[in-house]
């Protein structure tokens, strides 16, 4: 399968300071990519860079063969999909409305919606168990009821490929679990490409096919979860002693942060 | 459907109701009933009875196009400020406090002060120099705002007010330097429409046909907006060009309410409130709405003003002051429910 989303030599400067220096990464359909990495690893940058909405950067972003500078914003919004951490969403339209606007990149210029549209907004909300609370407004829900909405509202796009940009940082670990769980069905079963920022090493090691480590703006590894996801690169990228032992039900590795205090 | 429909009608029904008032009273009162008369012989083609002859001449040639000319300054300062509230992200934003009417009425008295006493082609100038200068103060204030890429809000106000002041100060040198007129200009910066002719309705309706009109169309994008710049791009709008013709549009509708109609603070910032709190924040049914309710808003100001002092006239500004603010602060005050910006 070829690759949907490739980065090649990306880099991307904020002013003085490089956020991403020659990132070289493809993300094949079907799969789910984990972004992990310490705060400020540029996780939150690639991200933004890969959907198209940065406008200086050196490298090559490409969709499907096409680079994402050429395509329209339109065009982009109908091939990737971005859901962001669910804070300070406007409180005052309806979840339903709110998964409504993920139909933009289709909709004639006066912004009417059709019954398709419909149809595909109720699956959406279908999808992430929100069509009990699709009549209520954004700000009476919860943040997990947020950051559900907004997964629909990105399936509402109905794009190949799938960026997440932290989205179990608000959420208790009941959601985390229902939301990864959805996410790995997406890729899996529906064939997206998903890529998804996490702080969560034992999330993206359970539920991601791959990992790619990001440290100080340049892809440290990508791989299997359990050939990233090693004592030495982890402790490297955290600075920070860790052990990593088996998952007692599933080959995968497990991550447990140590203090230095544990090694007298 | 009904559900939707409702708040078309009752803005449309307090507007129709605004306009035969404002039809009606005046100096003379003309009643329901003569109206109506009226209305059946110009509709029917058929001679005006005898003694309706000065009422039919009040109401055409004065009253007429009065009402038009408030009604449309209301809807483009409502409309306006639903756009900038939007488009700002922010509830504070209207015409008034980001400087674009008071740069706007700056222009336009600098053309009154050139071509004083007015030809018609001097009039459609008056709309044009207050939109040039309304955009200036736009990229004015931008400018001064701007921080690297983004536009902090409060640096916006802030900038906002401040260059406000400085145009109403020279506006206000610019009225007392010039002879004559003074008292009429006074009224003017109060927001007293001096100017009632149709000519006059005719100089501002096409900055207002194309203002209006193109936000009438940008409702699904200023919705989008509420997301932030990086999400509406993301769900496919492209930003910077929407938000540029946006502001573009309301500060043409915003230089061609205050280029005859002066200085009527208010509206723009309780219409749009209004509404949100009532019917929900889709700014595709707020903005026609904004400009129904801004139009209807305008015309009962501007009969209350004609009424309190009679026979002299109150500047509406300071009706729509007078009344607005303590209304807006009931609605406000009453409201349980607070999600609703």
């Amino acid at each position: 399968m070829a690759p949907l989303l490739k980065l090649e030599g990306l880099t991307v400067s904020y002013g003085q300071r490089l956020a991403l220096q020659d990132i070289t990464l493809q993300l094949p359909l079907g799969k789910v990519m984990a972004l992990i990495g310490p705060n400020g690893a540029g996780k939150s940058t690639l991200i933004r860079a890969a959907s198209g909405i940065l406008p200086g950067y050196a490298g090559k972003i490409h969709i499907n063969g096409d680079e994402i500078s050429d395509l329209t914003t339109m065009q982009r919004a109908r091939s990737i999909a971005v859901v962001p951490q669910a804070v300070s969403l406007p409180p005052a339209f309806t979840a339903w409305e709110t998964v409504m606007m993920g139909r933009t990149p289709y909709l004639n210029f006066l912004g009417q919606t059709s019954a398709s549209d419909e149809t595909i907004v109720r699956a959406a909300l279908a999808r992430v168990d929100a069509l009990d609370f699709s009549d209520r407004r954004v700000g009476e829900l919860s943040g997990g009821e947020q950051q559900r909405i907004l997964l629909a509202r990105a399936l509402a796009q109905s794009t190949p490929i799938l960026l997440l940009d932290e989205p179990t940082a608000h959420l208790d670990m009941q959601y985390q679990v229902a939301l990864m769980r959805t996410i790995s069905r997406l890729a899996h079963e529906d064939n997206l490409a998903v890529m998804i920022a996490l702080h969560d090493l034992n999330l993206a090691s359970r539920y991601a096919d791959l990992v790619a480590l990001l440290i100080h703006g340049r892809l440290d590894a990508v791989g299997d979860p359990g050939d990233v996801l090693t004592v030495e690169r982890i402790s490297n990228a955290y600075n920070l002693p860790v052990e990593v032992i088996r998952h007692p039900f599933h080959q995968v590795p497990l991550i447990l942060p140590s203090d230095r205090d544990d090694y007298p | 459907m009904k559900n939707r429909l409702f708040p078309y009608l009752t803005t449309l029904g307090i507007l129709l109701l605004a306009v035969i008032l404002s039809l009606a009273i005046g100096s003379v009162f003309i009643a329901p009933a003569d109206l109506w008369t009226l209305l059946r012989s110009w509709l029917q083609g058929l001679p005006i009875p005898g003694g309706l002859k000065t009422f039919a001449f009040i109401i055409t040639e004065i009253r007429l196009p009065r009402t038009v000319l408030v009604l449309l300054t209301g809807a483009a300062l409502g409309g306006s400020g639903t756009a900038y509230q939007g488009l700002f992200r922010n509830p504070l934003a209207d015409p008034y406090l980001i400087g674009v009417a008071s740069g706007g009425g700056l222009g336009a008295v600098l053309a009154m002060s050139i071509n004083w006493p007015y030809s018609f082609w001097g009039l459609m100038a008056v709309p044009l120099s207050a939109f040039v200068f309304a955009m200036l103060t736009v990229f004015l204030v931008y400018t001064l705002a701007r921080v690297g890429r983004t536009v902090p809000t409060t640096n916006l106000i802030l900038a906002g007010v401040a260059f406000s002041a400085f145009a109403t100060a020279v506006t206000s040198f610019l009225i007392i330097s010039s002879e004559g007129e003074v008292r009429r200009a006074l009224s003017w910066l109060m927001g007293g429409s001096s100017q009632n002719s149709w000519q006059t309705v005719l100089a501002v309706l096409p900055y207002l046909i194309i203002g209006l009109g193109y936000l009438l169309f940008n409702g699904h994008a200023l919705n989008l907006l509420q997301f932030g710049d990086d999400q509406a791009q993301q769900l496919g709008l492209p930003v910077t060009r929407t938000k540029t013709l946006v502001l573009i549009a309301a500060s043409l509708a915003t230089a061609a309410a205050v280029s005859f109609s002066g200085i009527i603070g208010f509206i723009g910032l309780i219409v749009p409130h209004v509404l949100r709190l009532w019917w929900g924040a889709d700014y595709r049914r707020l903005l026609p709405l904004s400009l129904l309710a801004g139009g209807a808003f305008l015309i009962i100001a501007d009969i209350l003003a004609r009424v309190i002092i009679r026979p002299q006239e109150l500047p509406v500004g300071i009706v729509t002051a007078l009344a607005g603010a303590p209304f807006f602060l009931w609605v406000l005050r009453r409201s349980k429910n607070q999600g609703y910006w």
